[in-house]
């Protein structure tokens, strides 16, 4: 009848020709955005108390610039990249491999901060009670720390299921978001860098 | 003990000085309060107007396009989707009442915090404590609590400045009548300036909210004529009087923990944590403004101030009667 | 009512389910619309519990020097009093209605994230009781129990081990931290359904400004709720692992918490007025009988809104002694928002404008919005200007405006929509004639509490006082608006009597009881598990609008 029609008239090339972005897609970016207010807040917090310690050990005096690590986790921004790039062909080896190389890279990043702090809390004394400058610098550092840890977490299940030979191509967007994520925790890096080891020396 | 508190209240003692305890803001009686309300009236005179214009569109509206009796249910009235010229009229107009606004906000900002204040005769240290004031005078090395003595400002040359600073939580100093609020901060100094233009009593209160006893934590700014304060300021800053005649009192209260936490300059009791007691006689009121300072009251203080204010920091020292007539005894010549 | 027979139309079914079947059914649901009930009802159950408080609050300072309370008391009352009403009323309505109302207005099936909208839930639930098991557990171990007394924006360093003992806090920061992740949850969830979900031809240009408001508030959540989380985080280590964030006896500062909450807290505020701005865009226009006028004026402001409202915190902390550059800044800022504000009033009003306005409950209650908030955002451009701020920070005529925002302006909004979708939730119509006196008295005794606390403040009254003295100048006043805050409970009880018994005893609402334009109206009373039976296709913002006159469409206009 009339009414029908209005509502339904060319309905069907509207709904051929509709189509809306992923909500996976939307869901992971806007996660990501929500994350970065998050650490805005802690970097924020670092730059305000840069130099105002009362107490050392300052970041001067004890802090080094992890070369090493940093370039192992800016590099495996690329490794994941070649690894989905893979997938995305349909290459289960390469695929595998880089996927590999990136859990080494990130595992090396874990264990040189793992080092590094250490190496502070025994040797230098400072502990995240000590001054300011440990009050803000465990936290900065440290969520960073957790989030590439669970980024670990979720590499290592998707190697896990793959070798456990589940045809992981099927789920190719989980594995997309997962690197964007990724990139993510490379890119807050890179800030808490500049911000700790080079504005705060 | 709440009749005492009301009598206290109600009855004043300050010979001369007439008492603002009503302390509204619109009628201020030094100059950054004046400045202040000037900005307040045109505020109110701009959204007033726009209050009127606005409410009286959107009652207007209302009634003259109500559904009446006689419409008929399924008549719709013509359909309008909106008109752009309209939208632009009510974003500028707005925009242009919002930039005069600024426009006089900032100048006003900048009067009261740029502007160099009239020359001071009295600078205070006002130090915030969980729940009464420190009120120091460095320059005329006079330490008291509670009520802040300044000279009376008429053509402007005797304005007081006050540093603000906290040992413990942040709290707030405001004298409705004379200037806005100013937080007293831990870690920070802030400043800021009165001068009262009349003599008199001018109540406020801590304005941030600091712990149980917040709303106990009183505030007197006592102004009087330049030499009377003067005056004042070179008794204040004597040694405790040292009267024979209550040494017995003297030696009770300094066998007791009270020095731990108060001073009476001239004596051996030097704590710091409570309120300086050197001329405790010469204050109106104790427990931050909640008692006038009477003899009773003074003993009911001291027998156990956590039953007039609650959950203060000073503890209740369980004296025997004979300790507590002594010690109160004494504290009575500390004019 | 013109009763259209639809296409989406289908049978209801009607089975009847064993009590613990129910029951299950609601614990283990990841139906949208079931969630957002229970938003909803534990928002209202959480607005009771608070306003009673409230209640005791103005009995205590009903009278001066009275002893209804001890003052630790009454300092834990206004805490959680507050602390409840925006983080467990306020957010959770939030949620609540877009939940619910969100996938039937864009046609959709169900939220993009079904299962984690439930985890939203249940998390914000758990949050909220942690906060409340403070009573409890807040002395810490071995201590008496108490729930947290540092008001609601926690000021340090008040809140540092040294001065505040126990767990309290420790639970407060807990229980905003762990709900707050709940809301950050819904929020990307309703994000990415209007992205991604909506029915065929909905544009963004199409989309009811409901949902685009709804949008709006939820990326104002992501942008502003992580700054409260890290906040908390830092204050909970600060106080068990010892670091020195907010600690000023090591060097910490005070006034950086300030920045912290407040950078949060003014866009909170805007989070939690944006649900009322969404219902009374689409409850006037039903009653005016006419479209939303300016819609894309109406957007923009929200969104303008949404951005201006960043930047404009520190109107919280003028007397913390800024410089007057940064003082300046922050007033112009705040003052700004004024701006889109108006916008919005002035189109609602416009929309009324020529109608033919019908006043059910609903539309009243949009009306006493628009004068109400009218007055709050004019008190609000008062304390803008810091100098008058400088006088007025901190004193009752703050509390004065922000009541009149949150009541006058989000209740009554809320208010609106319940009565305007009561009927698409649960069948029956709410009472009209109970609904009038809930009205009425609400109105009443709000003015009666709030009109006259402007006046306290005027006189010095600084907020959060336990007590005053007689002769201050403030017993009069308090005494009214302590009146006002019993009439005002007999308003919100009225209420709940009308819900419970519209439930029982209402008259069957039909599908579409207010002739209404948008998707929710296309489906029945209450909607199935799967809202429609085929997805709509839509031509314009008021889908229900062509199909009622084929002659006239609203396509060919837009
Ligand atoms: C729903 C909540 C809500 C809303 C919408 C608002 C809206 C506004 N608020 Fe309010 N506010 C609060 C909730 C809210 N506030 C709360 C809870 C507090 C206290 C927190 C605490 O301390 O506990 C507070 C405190 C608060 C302060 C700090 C007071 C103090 O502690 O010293 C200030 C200062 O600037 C302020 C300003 C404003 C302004 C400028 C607006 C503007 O958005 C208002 C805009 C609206 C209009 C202006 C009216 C309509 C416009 C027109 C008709 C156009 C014409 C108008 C002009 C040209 C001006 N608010
Ligand atoms: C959505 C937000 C919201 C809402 C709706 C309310 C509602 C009310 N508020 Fe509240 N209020 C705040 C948010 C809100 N408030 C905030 C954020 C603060 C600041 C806290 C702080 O300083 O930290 C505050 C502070 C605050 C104060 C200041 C306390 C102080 O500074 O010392 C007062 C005092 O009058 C007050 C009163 C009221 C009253 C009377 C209501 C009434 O409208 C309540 C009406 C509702 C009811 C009464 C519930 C109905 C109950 C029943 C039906 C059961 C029957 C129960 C009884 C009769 C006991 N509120
Ligand atoms: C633990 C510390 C402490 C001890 C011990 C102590 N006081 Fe106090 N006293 C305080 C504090 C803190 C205040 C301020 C209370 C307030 O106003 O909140 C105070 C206030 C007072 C006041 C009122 C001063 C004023 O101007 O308001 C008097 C008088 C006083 N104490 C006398 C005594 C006497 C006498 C003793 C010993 C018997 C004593 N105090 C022991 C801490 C202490
Ligand atoms: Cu000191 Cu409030
Ligand atoms: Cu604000």
């Amino acid at each position: 009848m009339a009414d029908n029609d209005v509502l339904t008239a060319d309905a069907l090339t509207l709904e051929q020709h509709w189509a809306l972005p992923d909500r996976g897609k939307v869901g992971i970016i806007f996660l990501i955005i929500t994350e970065t207010a998050l650490f805005s807040i802690f970097v924020a917090a670092y730059l305000v108390y840069i130099g105002k310690s009362l107490v050392g050990p300052y970041p001067k005096d004890v802090l080094d610039v992890p070369i090493l690590a940093t370039i192992c986790l800016l590099s495996s921004s690329l490794t994941v990249y070649l690894a989905e790039h893979a997938l995305s062909k349909n290459e289960l080896g390469r695929f595998k491999f880089w996927w590999i190389v990136t859990i080494c890279l990130g595992l090396e990043f874990l264990v040189a901060t793992g080092l590094e702090w250490k190496k502070l809390i025994y040797e230098d004394h400072l502990t995240i009670s000590t001054n300011l400058f440990g009050s803000t610098f465990y936290p900065l550092v440290g969520l960073h720390a957790s989030h590439v840890t669970v980024g670990m977490i979720f590499l290592l299940i998707v190697l896990a299921v793959t070798l456990m030979g589940f045809p992981i191509q099927t789920q190719f967007r989980r594995v997309l978001f997962l690197s964007w994520y990724w990139h993510f925790v490379d890119a807050v890096w890179v800030v808490v860098f500049t911000v700790v080891y080079i504005i705060g020396r | 003990m709440l009749k005492h508190a009301l009598i206290a209240f109600l009855q004043t003692n300050v010979p001369g000085l007439p008492e603002h305890r009503v302390a509204n803001i619109f009628k201020p009686l030094a100059s950054p309060g004046a400045s202040e309300k000037e900005i307040a009236l045109l505020t109110f005179a701009i959204t007033g107007a726009i209050f009127v214009v606005v409410a009286g569109l959107i009652v207007y509206t209302m009634w003259r396009f109500r559904r009446k009796a006689g419409d008929d249910e399924h008549q719709e009235p013509p359909q309008v989707y909106g008109s752009n010229q309209i939208e632009i009229a009510w974003t500028v107009i707005p925009i242009l009442i919002v930039f005069v606004l600024i426009g006089v906000s900032a100048r006003v900002i900048a009067s009261v915090e740029n502007a160099s204040p009239p020359p001071a005769t009295a600078k205070v240290t006002l130090v915030g404590h969980q729940w009464w004031w420190e009120v120091d005078y460095p320059q005329f090395n006079v330490r008291t609590a509670n009520e802040i003595h300044v000279p009376v400002s008429r053509n402007g040359n005797h304005a007081t400045y006050l540093t603000l600073e906290s040992v413990d939580v942040i709290h707030s100093f405001w004298a409705p009548q004379l200037a806005g609020k100013m937080d007293l901060i831990p870690n920070r100094q802030n400043f800021t300036w009165i001068d009262p233009s009349e003599p008199g009593v001018y109540f406020g209160n801590c304005a941030e909210y600091c712990g149980t006893q917040h709303a106990n934590m009183l505030l007197r700014v006592i102004a009087q004529e330049p030499d009377d304060f003067k005056s004042w300021a070179v008794t204040e800053a004597k040694p405790a009087v040292d009267d024979p005649s209550v040494a017995s009192g003297k030696a009770m209260y300094q066998s007791l923990s009270c020095v731990n936490c108060h001073t009476i300059r001239g004596t051996s009791s030097i704590g710091q944590f409570g309120p300086d007691l050197t001329h405790l006689m010469s204050r109106q009121t104790i427990g931050a403004g909640m008692l006038t300072n009477t003899p009773e009251h003074l003993r009911a203080w001291v027998n156990d101030p956590q039953v007039i204010k609650p959950g203060c920091l000073m503890p209740s020292m369980n004296l025997t009667d004979r300790e507590l007539n002594q010690v109160v005894g004494y504290l009575e010549t500390l004019r | 009512m013109a009763s259209i027979d639809y296409p989406l139309e289908y049978p209801r079914e009607d089975k009847a389910y064993s009590f613990s079947e129910t029951l299950y059914s609601w614990v283990a649901t990841v139906d949208h619309k079931r969630l957002g009930l229970m938003y909803v009802v534990s928002a209202l159950l959480f607005l009771v519990i608070a306003g009673a408080m409230a209640v005791v609050i103005r009995l205590q300072l009903m009278f001066p020097e009275s002893h209804v309370v001890a003052p630790d008391t009454f300092n834990r009352l206004f805490t959680m009093h507050g602390t409840t009403m925006v983080f467990l009323v306020g957010m959770p309505m939030v949620a609540g209605f877009s939940n619910y109302l969100v996938p039937l207005m864009i046609g959709a099936r169900d939220m993009a994230f079904p299962r984690m909208n439930a985890f939203g839930f249940w998390i914000f639930l758990f949050g909220g009781l942690l906060l409340y098991f403070s009573y409890i557990g807040g002395g810490g171990l071995g201590g008496a129990g108490s729930a947290p007394d540092v008001g609601w924006f926690a000021y340090a360093p008040l809140t540092s081990k040294a001065f505040s003992r126990g767990a309290a806090t420790d639970y407060w920061a807990l229980g905003i931290l762990v709900s707050g992740v709940g809301s950050i949850a819904s929020a990307i969830n309703v994000i990415a359904t209007t992205v991604s979900l909506r029915c065929p031809g909905m544009t963004l240009s199409k989309m009811p400004i409901f949902v685009w408001v709804m949008l709006v508030d939820s990326w104002l959540i992501l942008i502003v709720l992580p700054p409260l989380n890290a906040a908390q985080i830092m204050l909970l280590m600060d106080r068990h692992l010892g670091s020195n964030f907010f600690e000023t006896q090591a060097g910490g500062s005070a006034v950086l918490w300030q920045h912290f909450f407040w950078i949060f807290g003014h866009p909170e505020v805007y989070v939690l007025i944006f649900p009322a701005f969404a219902i009374l865009s689409e409850v006037i226009p039903v009653f005016s009988r006419k479209p939303i006028f300016g819609r894309a004026a109406m957007v923009g402001a929200v969104v303008a809104i949404g951005f201006i409202s960043l930047g404009v915190w520190a109107h919280h902390m003028f007397a913390v002694g800024m410089t007057a550059w940064s003082n300046t800044f922050f007033a112009a800022a705040s003052m700004l928002v004024g701006v889109p504000t108006g916008i919005k009033i002035f189109n609602w009003t416009a929309t009324m404008y020529g109608g033919r306005i019908r006043y059910s409950t609903a539309m009243m209650y949009c009306c006493a919005f628009l004068l109400h908030f009218l007055v709050a955002g004019l008190t609000g451009i008062m304390l803008a200007v810091a100098p008058f701020d400088w006088q007025l920070h901190d004193s009752y005529f703050v509390v004065a405006h922000f009541h009149y925002t949150l009541i006058g302006g989000l209740v009554f909004g809320l208010m609106a929509g319940m009565y305007y979708w009561f009927p698409k939730v649960s069948g029956k119509l709410l009472s009209e004639s109970l609904g009038k006196w809930n009205f009425w008295l609400f109105v009443i005794g709000f003015n009666m509490t709030f009109f006259t606390l402007h006046f306290a403040g005027f006189l010095g009254m600084p907020r959060r006082i336990y007590t005053y003295a007689p002769d201050r100048g403030w017993d009069t006043i308090n005494f009214i608006a302590s009146v006002g805050a019993l009439v005002q409970a007999v308003a919100v009880a009225c209420f709940a009597w009308n819900v419970l018994y519209s439930l029982k005893k209402g008259e069957p609402a039909g599908d579409d009881p207010w002739d209404g334009w948008t998707l929710e109206w296309a489906t029945t009373s209450p909607p199935p598990e799967y809202n429609f039976e085929r997805l709509p296709v839509v031509r314009s913002s008021r889908p229900l609008w062509d199909l009622k006159h084929p002659q006239d469409p609203d396509w060919k206009y837009e």
